[in-house]
């Protein structure tokens, strides 16, 4: 599955960087050894100074946070299961799975695709990252992204220390209005520092590094888990085949990615823009024979 | 089968952040497009008041579109990023071209036809506005279909025709509005003929959505819906019976056309938060299409060599 303009497998605009372009990047985040401590989401709050978005109690577990958007770019979900842990285990037992969630940075990103201002870029190391000088607030990128992951935020952008100046009043229905997700620390990596909540997680269950490697990884972790015999693991966005051409950062999982919020069969929207193009015109050449028509029939008056 | 499965019932992908400003544009867009053409088509075929009026409303329609689409932006005064990139890849992108071509174009025209000056380069600009007006009164469906919101992603064969056909029928219906019976006709038809399109194309599209149409039958994209068939339906009726021999008949249906042309751009916007908002609709036909046509998202235990054998 490609999305138009993209060659598969390879992200579309990482090749462009030429002799500045780094092996791609990513996070394997494996769900089987994470606490739920929320170390990342701390870490990456911290470090990218984004803004408090007041206190909510959930009733939905231990999570406060409830789903990734522009002021929680790592979310951790709490999943309490009446499942038994290992697949053989005939006796029904308790579960509790946690998953900390981040954006995917796709290889064919519908958020970079959409972007009418070029804001969204694919950077030297394979990620997507919004340029905040650059956004102007259209929010097309927050229905792609079949994650749900991207956000407009719309609080006072003095939260923003200051260097936004506050908009006119009559503008001033959204205060900051930009996109904001994660970057995959797009400063730390090019200060040659993994991002934050990879070095905040005290499991390794966050593990940054180049992509291949974390893909063999990846593999052979999940081998070693179906020896053991651990009930529903699976990789999740692992292949570069699936519809949005593979993850920059995939998951172990140990049920089905609708149980953590994630769509089970993701593919990008733009895969089908092509045909959407061609559709447009016909109906565009209908509309103008249409008009033509009702002078041909019945007279020009 | 069972419900969907999700996470504590929380959507999947995220509703959009437009406001009211954006349905107001898909109406005054498709309307100022169409109307474009039905001014140079007149002038065509030697109907110099018809023709005029369309360009006044093609001109006007394209002149809000702008402004309503600048103040739905989260930074307004950064409107002109738009256009500092050419990206097929962007319907938006795409659509601020053909928008900045097709109303610069109308509203040149409609200036010199006001000042009544440099004939050959108003008729240039008319030219230009119509070959850009019908893009523009069918990329918004493009550019909703181009979303991971269902109820719009799925619909992506009718939503350009379905815009059109309305942005032609509220062309028609507008320009019945200000003339007399005896100058409208190629209008009124216009009007007729694509509204009755409009109506059956609402109906294909929740037909063939199936579930995911559901959405369509409810809230406020089930109200919207049924004002949008209720007022077309009647306008058409008035216009094709009534229209030809009165004014005050003619207006009527007019107005009810551009009316239900309105609510139907608001029943579909509506539609994409409603479908946005339920898990279920994201996770059941990915689900069900992962059971048919086997997962792909998904890597199992025993698969994962064969997978890294394919390389990155
Ligand atoms: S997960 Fe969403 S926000 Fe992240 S790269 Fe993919 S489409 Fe963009
Ligand atoms: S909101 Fe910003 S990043 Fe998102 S599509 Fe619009 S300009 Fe691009």
């Amino acid at each position: 599955m490609t999305s138009i303009m993209e060659p598969s497998g390879v992200p579309a605009g990482y090749e462009a960087w030429g002799d500045d372009q780094h092996a791609r990047v990513g996070f394997f985040t494996d769900t089987s050894v994470c606490i739920g401590c929320k170390a990342c989401e701390v870490a990456c709050k911290e470090w990218n100074l984004i803004p408090a978005d007041g206190q909510d109690f959930l009733a939905q577990s231990y999570d406060n946070t409830g789903e990734l958007n522009s002021e929680t770019w790592r979310h951790v979900a709490f999943i309490e299961q009446e499942k038994p842990l290992r697949a053989d285990d005939g006796a029904v037992g308790l579960r509790w799975l946690m998953e900390s969630d981040v954006c995917k940075h796709c290889t064919h990103a519908a958020c970079l695709d959409v972007c009418p201002t070029g804001s969204l870029f694919r950077t030297e190391f394979g990620t997507v990252v919004v340029q905040e000088d650059i956004c102007n607030g259209c929010g097309y990128c927050v229905p792609a992204c079949p994650f749900g992951v991207i956000d407009k935020r719309d609080m006072k952008s003095t939260a923003n220390m200051g260097h936004q100046p506050d908009l006119p009043s009559f503008l001033g229905k959204k205060e900051d209005g930009r996109v904001w997700k994660c970057t995959l620390c797009y400063d730390r990596l090019k200060g040659g520092h993994e991002p934050a909540c990879a070095k905040a997680c005290p499991t390794k269950s966050i593990q940054f590094g180049p992509l291949d490697e974390l893909r063999e990884r990846a593999d052979q972790r999940l081998e070693k888990l179906q020896d053991e015999g651990w009930n529903g693991a699976q990789l999740y966005l692992r292949d570069p085949d699936d519809g949005i051409g593979g993850a920059g950062a995939f998951f172990l999982l140990l049920d089905d990615p609708e149980v953590y919020g994630l769509p089970p069969d993701p593919v990008v929207t733009t895969a089908f823009l092509g045909q959407m193009w061609t559709n447009m015109a016909a109906a565009a050449a209908a509309l103008a024979v249409g008009v033509v028509g009702g002078f041909v029939f019945g007279g020009r008056k | 089968m069972t419900d969907a499965r999700s996470y504590y019932g929380r959507p999947v992908v995220k509703e959009p952040t437009w406001t009211w400003e954006i349905p107001v544009y898909f109406f005054t867009g498709g309307m100022g497009g169409a109307s474009s053409v039905l001014g140079l088509s007149a002038k065509l075929f030697g109907n110099e008041k018809l023709s005029r009026t369309a360009l006044y409303i093609g001109a006007a329609s394209d002149a809000v579109s702008a402004p309503l689409l600048i103040s739905d932006l989260g930074r307004p005064e950064r409107f002109h990023h738009m256009l500092r990139v050419f990206k097929v890849t962007s319907p938006m992108n795409i659509g601020a071209w053909i928008l900045t071509v097709a109303g610069g174009a109308s509203n040149t025209a409609a200036a010199l036809e006001l000042l009544g000056i440099l004939k050959p380069v108003k008729l240039l600009a008319e030219l230009v506005a119509s070959v850009f007006g019908p893009p523009l009164a069918t990329y918004t469906g493009v550019l909703l279909a181009d979303t991971a919101i269902p109820v719009w992603h799925e619909a992506r064969h009718e939503l350009p025709w379905l815009f059109g056909a309305s942005g032609a029928a509220a062309a028609g219906a507008a320009a019945s509005l200000f003339l007399d019976p005896d100058e409208a006709g190629p209008a009124r038809r216009l009007a007729v003929g694509a509204g009755a399109a409009e109506l059956t194309l609402m109906q294909v599209m929740e037909q063939r959505l199936g579930e995911t149409g559901e959405v369509y039958k409810r809230e406020e994209a089930g109200k919207a819906g049924r004002a949008a068939k209720a007022l077309t339906a009647a306008g058409v009726a008035v216009l094709a019976t009534r229209g030809k021999g009165s004014r005050g008949a003619q207006a009527l249906g007019g107005a009810l056309v551009c009316a239900g042309s309105m609510c139907m751009r608001w029943s579909v916007y509506k539609a994409g938060f409603q479908s946005a908002r339920d898990p279920k609709y994201v996770v059941k036909p990915q689900r069900e299409r992962a059971r048919r046509e086997g997962t792909k998202a998904s890597t199992m235990p025993g698969e994962s060599r064969g997978a890294a054998d394919r390389g990155t």
